[in-house]
């Protein structure tokens, strides 16, 4: 049913287009900036001149990060630290939901309850530092892998995803003689590709993310993640990170380009994956908020 | 016969206990890693009646009782951080919590697929940018030689150093929140926009309402009730703030503005090593907190048959 727009609809579209059109450019901008002025000859940037255009392109601002003594190595850091991070989160929620799932699960309300209680009293940083700290955690992976092991929103998530599997199947399961654990991984985790692949996305971006968890817990250099390698790089708290990268005996001009490079290589895995895992994300969190 | 009834209700209880035994050997590591890490971590709260020494340890250090509750709540600067903390929530509750209304509103409008699902994926995206990567692009365009100053300089107008003054502190911190939450907030609202019933959008038109019409008397009391369900949770979370921004963002220049209940604890807990305060004051938070998101959940179930659990 396609009926002519009226003067004062198509005045009404004209302006909803041309905000969404603004807020599409507000996220895109920065982004896009950042990307230009990385490739851009310093002393343009310094004068203002790269605004819509890259200028004097160069990627010397690449070359000096990757020459980084600290740069490389965090960047191998994060990767460790999210695959194996989100590796953990898999098995940790995916054991933590199916048996929530199952109603012959003797008990399950007061597990239920147990969990869902901890959503919402939070012990704070003092004492999950002391948690840490007593389990000789502090300065290695585990510090940053195993507290965070279980989110209870994700868990809630695939706890409804499990439930909605026809019963019909476990039971035909139970008949040819499997018991809970086999039909896990045989039967429910090859159904649940959907809700792990948002997992996967959710923890993986979490772990890629992550700040406070490696600031509070790591102390040596060598082990820091590209976020705080990024931070004391971009917000000057470490002169002697960013003073080694200038390979220009001129650090201002170069300073912005470098700055700008070292955000753009932490955002470009998430900006290459993006585009493809959008309908999971959308669905996890459908999942979520919907049936909560 | 009482007797009969303990025994039977035993086997049924072992019954149950074996039925459910491969799942209790999958339970097992979660259920170590609620009770070591979460209540775990809630027993370590002991350490704010006492007056903590790493040394000592958890069980010979001095009880103190509620010292350190007193000592917050007497502390000039409690008021402060706890007017902070209100006042940061509140700004971002007037700005970013009808921004991903009104922008789900718009994006229902749009008819055209592909530049629907374009606006979608953009403005989803901030949300995946971690608070490093969006604090160090804000220290940078704001900075003396950045962006800003420079369209600032450019217009003939004094350079400004925005994280300098307290008062630029709250703006600086809504926007950014707004950039990167408003497309990820709208999710909830398109899907319950999705559920409103197409045929009212017929019959209006056919009556002759306008699509601005159809918006405040179609759209808008279609999501009414998921919006005022999200507006007591966010009211919920008022005592809580996400502080990994504020800790990359503040400085000694706007502690003024900027220092919330989360990152005093953080400096005076953990930074300066006052574990015994910093717990205290961290519990004065949580109980709050709780208090406030199970009113939120209750006025919530109330509304609408959804609630957090």
């Amino acid at each position: 049913m396609k009926r002519k727009l009226s003067a004062g609809d198509r005045i009404f579209m004209i302006v909803v287009v041309a905000i969404l059109v603004l807020v599409c450019l507000c996220v895109i901008y920065p982004i896009y900036y950042m990307l230009i002025v990385s490739i851009s000859d310093g002393y343009a940037v310094t004068r203002g001149e790269v605004n819509l255009f890259p200028k004097g392109i160069n990627f010397a601002a690449y070359q000096a990060i990757l020459s980084n003594k600290y740069v490389p190595n965090s960047y191998k850091n994060t990767i460790v630290y999210t695959v194996s991070g989100t590796l953990v989160n898999l098995v940790m929620t995916g054991l933590c939901a199916y048996p929530l799932s199952r109603k012959h699960f003797f008990g399950r309300h007061v597990f239920n309850a147990m969990i869902v209680f901890t959503m919402f009293f939070d012990a704070g940083i003092i004492s999950q530092y002391m948690v840490v700290n007593s389990l000789h955690m502090r300065n290695t992976i585990w510090a940053l892998i195993i507290p965070g092991a279980i989110n209870v929103w994700y868990m809630m998530i695939m706890r409804t995803f499990f439930s909605d599997i026809p019963e019909d199947l476990f039971e035909s399961a139970r008949l040819d003689g499997a018991n809970d654990l086999t039909i896990f991984v045989r039967v429910v985790v090859p159904l649940s590709k959907a809700v792990m692949a948002t997992m996967v996305l959710f923890y993986a971006v979490g772990h890629w993310n992550a700040f406070l968890t490696p600031l509070i817990y790591l102390d040596d250099r060598n082990k820091l993640p590209m976020q705080l390698i990024l931070r004391n790089i971009v917000m000057g708290a470490d002169a002697s990170v960013s003073g080694s990268m200038s390979i220009s005996s001129d650090v201002a001009t170069m300073s912005m380009n470098i700055k700008y490079a070292v955000i753009f290589i932490t955002i470009l895995p998430i900006l290459v994956v993006y585009p493809f895992v959008q309908k999971y994300f959308v669905k996890g969190v459908m999942v979520g908020s919907v049936k909560g | 016969m009482k007797a009969a009834k303990t025994k039977m209700g035993r086997k049924k209880f072992l019954k149950n206990v074996k039925q459910s035994r491969w799942l209790y050997l999958m339970f097992a590591l979660p259920f170590l890693y609620f009770i070591v890490f979460k209540y775990g971590a809630m027993a370590w709260l002991v350490i704010a009646f006492e007056d903590f020494n790493a040394f000592k340890g958890v069980f010979n250090s001095k009880w103190v009782g509620l010292k350190w509750f007193q000592a917050f709540i007497k502390d000039p600067y409690f008021w402060n951080i706890v007017k902070n903390t209100i006042v940061l929530n509140l700004w971002n509750i007037i700005i970013c919590f009808p921004a991903p209304i009104l922008l789900a509103l718009m994006i229902n409008e749009v008819k055209n697929k592909a530049f629907k699902k374009f606006t979608q994926t953009v403005s989803y995206l901030p949300y995946f940018l971690s608070t490093v990567v969006v604090c160090g692009f804000i220290t940078n365009i704001v900075a003396t030689d950045g962006l800003i100053n420079q369209v600032l300089k450019a217009l003939g107008m004094n350079t400004v150093t925005f994280l300098m003054e307290p008062g630029w502190f709250r703006p600086i911190y809504v926007m950014s929140e707004l950039w990167q939450g408003c497309g990820w907030g709208s999710i909830i609202y398109l899907a319950a926009l999705a559920g409103v019933d197409q045929q009212l959008y017929e019959a209006a038109s056919i009556d002759g309402a306008s699509k601005f019409q159809q918006l405040i008397h179609i759209s808008l009391p279609g999501i009414a009730s998921v919006i005022s369900i999200q507006f007591l949770l966010t009211i919920g979370r008022i005592l809580s703030i996400g502080y990994e921004k504020i800790i990359l963002l503040y400085n000694g220049a706007t502690y003024e503005t900027a220092d919330v209940i989360s990152t005093y604890v953080y400096r005076r807990g953990l930074i300066e090593a006052n574990y015994s305060y910093g717990a205290a004051v961290s519990i004065f938070q949580s109980v709050i907190a709780l208090f406030l998101v199970v009113m939120a959940n209750r006025a919530a179930r109330k509304i609408g048959q959804t609630s957090l659990w």
